[in-house]
């Protein structure tokens, strides 16, 4: 027989049965549409929460003040103090490095801020101009912080747009004073309405000269120095630089940690990857469960048609065709309900993206080829035994039965 | 040489603790082109007998050579091999597949084989024209009557141009008048040469054979030749022990 007229031969006995075929094409199509639309669900995640991360910069190093290690109990751990902190003289000396891009120290506090009667609590952070490039922030009217020393304590704001239509309702912000904590401060600018961001918007921020927040909160350290290096392949290389500098200007001492954006971004990349290839794995199952549901109805199509059988080997078909035959049955089978649920897996997919336009919800390529193969893979694997049965039968029984 | 020589043939079919013997100690010569028919009561072996001739099952002890060729000791596929070459079957129920078009089931030896489809469709409306099926090609087994299906299924075990054609109650699911008809279609396919070789309970078509057998308890009992049959070389011919 050759292999066209297996397949043909193989369809016809697929179609003859078409509820038969139908349900078993539904079962398989389960298990491939659940693979298709859990890992779009689950890889949707990972890349929403990717973009979340590159939204703050990709090449973005945060140093932060204090040392996280786990070195246990070293001589060092006698002899040092609590670790000192960032100041803005750091934060300069970073700017000055050759690889480092921007610099945005970063002193953050909560404080109440009041226009005329109205009083709320924001959340006041204290940087500078790079900020707003750093986070990728649009200035909506007026301007952002002016470019000028860390240590100028500038009495100006900005203000994010939540806050703006609350305080200043149905008027312009910008030239007005407010008064933040005990200081009397002068609007020059408002964000652009963001909403983005994860966990924190940028719409509900006040925004002023780091030295004007130090001197509100009264201290001189920083929370954080933001340090953008002068692009995505001079991170390590700023990184180091970052360390040594900052190094020398402490007495050799390593009291403070860089953190990139990308070791975070790196680790819910794993983290969120490693569920999506669960999920995979949990809806691989069911593909299994259709693999077991192709062998059963092979073996009753066996038992149906042994006396079809019976004749083929009185026909003279040797065992190998019948095997064949049955095989390419049962990988038909398999191949039409995985490509339906591939179909459905991916209308499944929209319907996500559509219910949850913010999740980039498609399957990634690996799972649907892993889907399709699996399915493939297991509707052979489990047509062998029917087929080896088919292949056995006796002829003279097979043909006396009716 | 006769086509087929069966020499001592046994078959034993366990059931059980008990042994039956299908066949004991059969010999038998049949001559290419001879028309047999072979007769006897339900259980005598005449069927285990037509499928030991087609290859279907294998003897416990005894030769068979068909055409000089020791074919017991041939591995199933080499005997699929020879089944599709040069034996057709002919069964009471038919046999085809339902699903199938008449001249998809005529061409399905042809596909088996291996033949390409393009050689194939030529001889399947040969086959068709031959056996008066032109206009039921495309009609499925349940469309057509018994007779037709009966024919298409001769058709189907002819078209490999076999040698010899095995018939299992070719009439039985037949009434009388197709009965007739099929036996004629039979007789003249074994008139331009094919063997033919008929296992049948219908006294008045065993009666039709110019070489009639008779089985009893898996032997053969009487080897009857009609006095003016086909040319028949001497020394060949049936080594029956006498009843």
């Amino acid at each position: 027989m050759t292999p066209a007229d297996t397949l043909r031969f193989a369809t016809r006995a697929a179609t003859a049965w078409p509820l038969r075929t139908a349900l078993m094409m539904l079962a398989m199509s389960i298990g491939v549409a659940a693979v298709v639309v859990l890992t779009a669900l689950g890889d949707g995640a990972r890349r929403y929460v990717v973009n979340e991360f590159s939204a703050l910069g990709a090449s973005l190093l945060i140093v932060l003040p204090g040392r996280t290690e786990t070195g246990g109990v070293n001589a060092g751990s006698f002899v040092s103090s609590t670790p000192r902190e960032l100041t803005n003289a750091d934060a300069a000396a970073l700017l000055r490095l050759p690889l480092v891009q921007r610099v945005a120290p970063l002193a953050v506090g909560n404080s109440e801020i009041a226009v005329g009667g109205r009083l709320r609590e924001a959340t006041v952070v204290g940087t500078s101009t790079d900020f707003l490039e750093l986070r990728g922030l649009e200035i909506g009217q007026g301007s952002f912080l002016p470019r000028e020393d860390f240590n100028r304590a500038s009495a100006v704001a900005v203000i994010g747009d939540a806050l703006r239509s609350e305080l200043f309702p149905g008027q312009s912000a910008v030239g007005r004073m407010i008064r933040v904590g005990d200081t009397r401060l002068r609007v020059i600018g408002v964000l652009a309405p963001s909403g983005r961001g994860l966990g924190m918007t940028t719409d509900e921020l006040v925004l002023v000269p780091v030295a004007t927040a130090q001197a509100m909160f009264d201290t001189s350290g920083l929370f954080r120095i933001f340090v953008e290096a002068r692009g995505r392949e001079a991170l390590p290389g700023a990184q180091r630089q970052v360390e040594e500098r900052l190094r020398a200007r402490r007495d050799g001492e390593l009291d403070f940690t860089v953190i990139t954006q990308d070791a975070v971004l790196g680790t819910f990349d794993r983290i969120l990857g490693a569920l999506t290839l669960g999920v995979a794995g949990i809806a691989a199952i069911s593909l299994a469960v259709a693999g077991i549901l192709v062998m059963n109805v092979m073996l009753v199509a066996v038992t149906q048609r042994t006396a079809e059988i019976g004749l083929l080997k009185a026909l003279g078909a040797r065992a190998g065709t019948i095997r064949a035959a049955f095989l390419a049955e049962a990988a038909l089978l398999s191949v039409a309900g995985a490509l339906t649920g591939f179909a459905l897996g991916h209308a499944g997919a929209w319907g996500v993206r559509l219910a949850f336009p913010e999740l980039p919800a498609w399957p990634p390529d690996w799972a649907v080829v892993a889907a399709l193969a699996t399915a493939l893979g297991t509707g052979v694997l489990f047509g062998v035994l029917p087929a080896r049965r088919a292949a056995r039968l006796d002829a003279v029984q097979a043909l006396s039965k009716r | 040489m006769a086509q087929i020589e069966l020499d001592h043939i046994d078959r034993i079919f366990r059931l059980g603790d008990s042994e039956v013997h299908a066949l004991r100690d059969v010999t038998l010569r049949i001559e290419a082109g001879e028309y047999v028919s072979v007769m006897g009561p339900s259980g005598s072996g005449k069927s285990t007998l037509l499928n030991l001739l087609g290859l279907l099952d294998r003897p416990n002890a005894g030769a068979y050579r068909l055409e000089g060729r020791d074919v017991t000791t041939l591995s199933p596929d080499e005997q699929a091999t020879v089944r599709s070459a040069r034996i057709g079957f002919v069964f009471q129920s038919f046999h085809l597949v339902p699903r199938l078009s008449a001249a998809e089931n005529i061409g399905l030896p042809l596909v088996l084989a291996g033949v390409p489809a393009a050689e194939r469709a030529p001889r399947v409306t040969r086959a068709l024209e031959d056996f008066g099926l032109e206009g039921r090609a495309h009609h499925r087994p349940d469309e057509l009557s018994g007779g037709q299906r009966q024919r298409v299924a001769i058709a189907r075990a002819t078209i490999m141009r076999p040698a010899m054609l095995l018939a299992d109650e070719p009439t039985g699911n037949l009434d009388r008048a197709t009965g007739h008809e099929v036996t004629a279609l039979l007789e003249a396919l074994n008139a331009a040469g094919t063997t033919l070789i008929v296992v049948t309970h219908d006294p008045a078509m065993g009666e039709r054979a110019r070489r009639r057998i008779l089985m009893e308890d898996g032997a053969i009992r009487q080897d009857l030749r009609a006095a003016a049959a086909a040319p028949e070389s001497p020394g060949s011919g049936s080594t029956a022990p006498p009843p």
